[in-house]
């Protein structure tokens, strides 16, 4: 269940995103962070796709699995747990390698984005405690 | 996931689920419908001050023996065909050659172009920096990327990067809108002199509308300025060109 409200706290930090980037919404509240830099920079999309859209759909599509995996089927089971944690597996490289990116390459640190790579860590460790519940079970 | 989850527990998360989309969902719609940070008044009351030495944003020699003034509207489609397609010709053959002084002045058709003021205010930041003619440029080149942006002040931001200007104090000239009233004199002379329409070109005290095109622009300054045959005089005028 953690990971579900965890992923519905990321879409919301990638739609965030997102909107600002398609001019939805105005300059993105950032304190003193250089989100905007980051946002601007030819990073922020990866294989010609917004980034931030790619974090919404990703968020959106753990979100749907999660809530899924709720249902009194699988709510016993431990793949759930295991897709969960393959599925942000993916995202936390994802979000190391962007990370990268800000630190090394465009020097410019984006709260948002660290805030969306806390996230998606957070998703992973919970499925690794999911699976470890249903192994112990 | 964990193991199955009793009924209590059921409900605490669908109520953290609830309560959390309404928390997001709220703050999206919030930031979504708070005005923009750099706003450029329009019809404000011009001062003397924001007028005093501009005359608009001039290319070429001061000794050109002909003038033509452009009113323009970054986001009028017009102009940005203009600036794009038939500039480059009238810069290289007329500007660079010392023939025509080029003055470009603003005329934001704001009812019709939200983002015309903000671009306006934009390129004015941008001529602090000795930059306006790049910015002028970056502007039209894009005009499909902003036009029709709720917020366009994020990607002249980027313009304003990638020119290399300070964009620090890039940012403090739009979020004081001080070029506001200037834009604004600017377009209360054009309609002083008449102009309803972007792009006008004002070549010796007429307006000219319609399709203007850099061949049309190139014979009205042969027929006001007839070349002479003086190389060297063209080259000492072309370096006052941009």
């Amino acid at each position: 269940m953690a990971t579900a409200l965890l992923s519905l706290l990321g879409v919301f930090v990638a739609l965030y995103l997102y909107l600002y980037k398609i001019g939805k919404i105005g300059t993105l509240v950032c304190g003193t962070g250089s989100c905007e830099t980051v946002q601007m920079s030819p990073y922020a999309r990866f294989l010609g796709v917004e980034v931030s859209l790619i974090g919404l759909l990703g968020y959106l599509g753990i979100l749907a699995f999660t809530l899924g995996a709720l249902r009194p089927g699988p709510a016993g089971e431990r793949w759930p747990a295991t897709v969960t944690a393959v599925l942000s597996g993916a995202g936390v490289l994802f979000s190391l390698y962007l990370t990268g990116l800000e630190l090394f390459v465009i020097h410019a640190i984006c709260r948002w984005c660290v805030g969306s790579a806390l996230i998606i860590t957070a998703i992973f460790v919970a499925s690794l405690l999911d699976r470890r519940t249903h192994t112990a079970a | 996931m964990a193991a199955e989850p009793s009924g209590g527990g059921m409900r605490t998360f669908y109520t953290g689920l609830v309560v959390l989309s309404v928390v997001g969902i709220g703050a999206i719609l919030y930031l979504m419908l708070k005005p923009a940070t750099v706003s450029i008044p329009v019809n404000v009351a011009v001062q003397a001050s924001d007028t005093a030495g501009f005359q608009g944003y001039v290319a070429g020699s001061p000794d050109a023996p002909v003038e033509i003034t452009e009113f323009a509207d970054y986001q009028c489609p017009y102009c940005q065909t203009f600036a794009t397609i038939q500039m480059p010709t009238v810069e290289e053959r007329l500007i660079k050659t010392g023939r025509l002084r080029f003055r470009y002045r603003d005329f934001p058709l704001s009812d019709i172009h939200p983002n015309a003021r903000i671009s306006a205010h934009a390129a004015a930041c941008a001529n602090d920096q000795g930059k306006y003619w790049e910015m002028h440029d970056k502007l039209y080149d894009g005009q499909a990327d902003w036009a029709t942006k709720a917020n366009a002040a994020p990607v002249f931001q980027d313009y304003a990067r990638q020119l290399g200007l300070d964009v620090k104090a890039y940012d403090e000239c739009m979020k004081s809108a001080k070029y506001a009233g200037r834009i604004q004199a600017s377009r209360n002379l054009a309609v002083q002199l008449g102009v309803s329409s972007t792009p006008t070109l004002l070549v010796g005290g007429r307006l000219w509308t319609g399709r203007i095109d850099s061949d049309a622009i190139i014979h009205l300054v042969d027929s006001l300025a007839p070349v002479k045959p003086a190389p060297a005089e063209a080259d000492s005028a072309a370096k006052g060109a941009r």
